[in-house]
């Protein structure tokens, strides 16, 4: 298992490589200079030239590549383009907030996505069941930021129940801590301020998750009416037992196994969708922050968000494997290979 | 008496109307009795089977008929009590060995839960009667199999196992739906003769429900023959194979290949078996039978009774 | 003789997708709609190349005066903060998001389908470098690739097409690749070699039939994500220039009075939810019709 997980590793280093060249060269070929993006087009030249230099874009490609892969293997992803701040801690600064709002959202998304596609399947042609998928295909139909904003019309501005964006009242804000606010407030007691940061992500949560719920209802109910046909089922009820131990126990267990493949695909969509969802909720994660970056061209922000999303994208598609195999006996690992 | 199958009829909904898989089917079992079901496929004897388990698909259902068994109408019983009654009284096996244990549990597992799930037996009484009955269905090195996982199995250890889990709680009855059909020829005589010595051993009785006459010589004591969901003879096996009275069963018999008869080809019954819900309300069999005649189509033939058997025929063919 | 029981046989292949389709109520709706979509879009592009207006209104022209009115009958869908009519806006629309959507699934369709057969066809380190490279393409969530293209060369529509159409190459590859190995282990395929058939016949008379289906069903899906990704590209700003309508685009400028006016981010986003909706029924039922093992679910 372990020589297993190691070697799924060393076939990661490859996939990575190239995504960083891939994007590096997007940054470097496809764009304009972005002398003349930062500094505007009426920079001088010796203007432009300068900042190239403090840049380090006078450098051959392949030197500022490997420079820039150096840095980044040790932690530094460059500075910004604008507020010479550098990358690693603008990110760092927001990525508490980002990943509070992924966790939460793949967390509803899998729990009702998996329940309501287990009722589907149990219930198949029922109205339950029409009426659940209807409202999945409906789910993956619509842009995200369209059902955020829907939301906030419907639970803000005429209910009056939530807030429409931010992460928490400005007044209740100042907290020293992990910069995750669920754990900051409930590790200090502070209950006023963990319902009012649980107000603030309902509804960016529930946007984020909405598709990915879609997309695993579907699965699960699909992967559950495959396994209800197969004959260890009949078997199961066979044996005497109740249906409630036929579906969960051997239906469900075996069913398990694409769908934790769809979670795990899904968790990387989730990451992507944070970009537009953070946008909408104005929540200060680094989504609403790469669109800022990439309406004003800062490449070097750009360049690391991808790498670093790849990078957890490419993770989660390990583990899935990994879950796979432990949970599946037929899968040996000794005879996988590429 | 154990089991007794009364005007048994299953139907199962279509997009086009409701189809009828069983036709009136009634047939008993006596304690310690093997009873064949013989037919083609398609001629209701598996959907009997499952109508007797309760295991209809969701499109099923028993709309007529009554399957006694101890004496009450398993029919009127409620869901929970035929929980209590299947796989502890009543125990199935089916005809894929290799799809029908359950692949992320162990064997021992499965069999395990079935004894558990019926007996008050401790956990460690269940693993001593679990490695008992694996003994008994003849595995080798049960203590080391149970640990194995449904893949690692042949297909014949895997119906062993079937076997193992179907006789956990002794049951009364046993239904072997094609127990050999997927299996190895030289596998194929080792179950039954598995199943044979469990009747043996515990004097259940037995529902064989098959296709192949082969297996019907070597098992069964006595044999009735389906043709498009009606019985068209029932028969002690001696009776059935060696003097047929159905010009269908004649037919069934004359299809087997022999090895004393080199003459002459294979005979094979002429016309096809007509669809489900093509099935005419007379004698499903006239339109390919040699024997017909205008009466054929005059309603549904009555059972002929004649010593140890009944025929659904009017030109019975008379013993001799 | 076998020729004309070869094209007996494939029509009534196509003749049951029909029938197929024409039983799934949605789907035959949803192709209806889409019809619909397309006629717009054209009747849109060509009038409003002629300098002809059919639509009621102007949809770029700015009046002031008329600011945020709610819907009523002259403005069915109301109008936005530049007095401009919702309606029309979203009529008009339908032309940038159908085309950038076609588009770009055409170029993923082409480049990927050609990609994944060569590589299936061929096999071997070809295939490997293929493979390798979609993985690559594949390990960056899709859309934050596109938007990453987007952002190295700037916003525009011709660029969104190219940045949708490049990140979506992978999912052809893939299925293009797997038909053909698929097609080329038959034993028609094996005989048809050994008799002597070149290359290239061996790819047009067998194999591209074969994949006709699955990218077709593909590509009629992946319409429909694209019309969300060019949706999303224009809510973050980096679709269409103004003045001209797009659905992300009217969304994006519409969330300053998201309370104050929320008709003017209703009906864009309804419209944009419609039709992926129509893409997405039409797709499943067009997939079931091809493939029977699906429908029985």
């Amino acid at each position: 298992m372990l020589l297993y997980f190691i070697k799924r590793l060393l076939m990661l280093i490859p996939v990575l490589f190239f995504v960083s060249v891939l994007v590096f060269l997007i940054m470097r070929v496809f764009s304009p200079d972005p002398a003349t993006i930062v500094l505007g087009q009426a920079a001088t030249l010796e203007k432009a030239e300068a900042w190239r230099e403090q840049m380090g874009l006078n450098k051959p490609i392949v030197e500022q590549y490997l420079e820039y892969m150096y840095n980044a293997l040790h932690g530094d992803f460059g500075v910004s383009y604008f507020s010479n701040t550098p990358v690693t801690s603008e990110l760092l600064a927001r990525l508490p907030a980002t990943i509070e709002l992924a966790v939460i959202a793949i967390i509803i998304a899998s729990i009702v996505g998996v329940v309501f596609g287990i009722i589907s399947a149990v219930k198949k042609n029922s109205i339950i069941d029409n009426f659940t998928m209807t409202t999945a295909l409906i789910g993956v139909s619509m842009p995200v930021f369209w059902l955020g904003m829907i939301l906030i019309i419907v639970f803000s501005g005429w209910l009056h129940l939530v807030p429409s964006g931010g992460r928490i009242d400005s007044l209740m804000k100042p907290y020293d801590g992990t910069g995750f606010y669920f754990y900051d407030t409930f590790m200090s007691g502070d209950w006023e301020a963990f319902f009012n940061a649980l107000q603030h992500a309902a509804l960016p949560a529930i946007t984020l998750a909405g598709y990915s719920m879609a997309i695993i209802t579907r699965m699960t109910r699909s992967s559950m009416l495959d396994v209800l046909h197969q004959d260890y089922i009949r078997t199961a009820k066979a044996k005497g037992l109740s249906a409630f131990s036929v579906i969960f126990k051997h239906a469900f267990r075996n069913a398990l196994l694409p769908i934790i493949t769809v979670i795990g695909l899904q968790f990387g969509s989730l990451l992507s969708g944070a970009v537009l969802t953070e946008t909408v909720f104005a929540w200060p994660g680094i989504g609403a922050y790469s669109v800022q970056c990439i309406l004003r061209s800062d490449f070097p922000v750009i360049q690391s968000v991808v790498l670093i999303v790849a990078f957890v994208f490419v993770m989660m598609n390990l583990i899935v494997d990994l879950l796979y195999a432990a949970l599946d006996p037929r899968v040996k690992y000794s005879q996988e290979s590429a | 008496m154990l089991l007794d199958v009364q005007h048994l009829t299953t139907e199962f909904k279509t997009r086009h109307g409701p189809i009828q898989a069983v036709r009136d089917v009634s047939f008993c079992i006596e304690k310690g009795e093997i009873l064949a079901l013989v037919g083609e496929s398609g001629s209701g004897k598996s959907v009997t089977s499952l109508s007797i388990m309760g295991l209809l698909s969701s499109n099923g259902r028993v709309s007529n008929g009554k399957i006694m068994f101890n004496g009450e109408d398993l029919l009127t019983k409620s869901d929970h009590a035929l929980r209590k009654i299947r796989g502890n009284n009543i125990s199935m096996i089916f005809q894929e060995p290799m799809t029908s244990l359950n692949p992320i549990f162990t064997v021992g597992d499965q069999i395990l839960e079935s004894i558990r799930l019926h007996t008050k037996l401790t956990k460690k009484e269940a693993q001593e009667k679990m490695l008992h009955l694996l003994d008994l269905v003849g595995i080798p090195n049960p203590a080391k199999r149970v640990k194995d996982y449904p893949h690692q199995l042949s297909g014949g250890m895997r119906q062993r196992i079937m076997i193992a889990i179907a006789m956990s709680c002794e049951p009364q009855l046993l239904i072997a739906d094609e127990p050999t059909t997927a299996l190895d020829v030289t596998i194929q005589a080792q179950i039954l003769d598995l199943i044979y010595r469990m009747r043996e051993q515990f004097n259940i009785s037995v529902l064989l429900i098959t296709h192949d006459l082969g297996v019907v010589a070597e098992a069964a004591d006595r044999v009735a023959v389906m043709y498009c969901g009606r019985i068209v003879e029932e028969g002690t096996t001696r009776d059935i194979l060696t003097r047929p009275c159905h010009p269908y069963t004649q037919g069934l018999l004359k299809s087997i290949p022999r090895l004393d008869d080199n003459s002459q080809r294979l005979y094979m019954i002429p016309g096809m078996v007509p669809p489900p819900e093509e099935v005419p309300d007379f004698c499903a069999f006239a339109d390919r039978c040699e024997r017909a005649t205008e009466d054929c189509r005059k309603g549904l033939p009555p059972f002929v009774s004649l010593k140890d058997r009944r025929v659904r025929c009017v030109n019975v063919i008379a013993e001799d | 003789m076998t020729d004309y029981a070869l094209s007996a046989r494939r029509s009534s292949k196509w003749g049951d997708m029909w029938a197929s389709i024409c039983a799934n109520k949605a789907a035959l709706f949803s192709l209806l709609f889409i019809l619909l979509l397309v006629v717009t879009a054209i009747v849109t592009a060509i009038t409003d190349a002629l300098g002809i207006q059919i639509l009621p209104y102007d949809p770029n022209l700015t009046d002031m005066n008329n600011a945020f009115i709610a819907p009523n009958a002259e403005h069915w869908f109301g109008t936005d903060q530049l007095g401009r009519d919702i309606f029309c806006r979203v009529i008009d629309g339908t032309k940038v998001s159908l085309s950038v959507g076609v588009a770009a699934v055409s170029i993923a369709l082409i480049t990927g389908t050609l990609l994944g057969a060569v590589g299936g066809y061929f096999g071997g380190r070809l295939d490997n470098l293929i493979m390798r490279a979609m993985d690559v393409i594949l390990s960056v969530p899709s859309i934050l690739l596109a938007i990453t293209f987007m952002a190295a060369m700037g916003r525009g529509l011709d660029k969104a097409v190219l940045a949708i159409g490049l990140v979506s190459i992978p999912e052809y590859a893939r299925i293009a690749r797997s038909c053909v190995m698929s097609v080329k282990a038959n034993d028609y395929i094996q005989a048809a070699r050994v008799t002597g058939c070149s290359n290239l016949r061996i790819i047009l008379k067998h194999i591209v039939p074969n994949i006709t289906s699955p990218i077709v069903v593909r590509a009629t899906l992946g319409i429909s994500s694209a019309v969300l990704d060019t949706a999303a590209l224009g809510f973050l700003g980096l679709g269409v220039q103004p003045p001209f309508a797009e659905w992300g685009d009217m969304l994006a400028r519409s969330r300053s009075f998201i309370f104050s006016a929320p008709y003017t981010l209703i009906f864009p986003g309804l419209a944009i939810t419609i039709t992926v909706l129509a893409f997405n029924l039409f797709g499943d039922g067009l997939r079931d019709a091809l493939d029977p093992r699906s429908r029985r679910r």
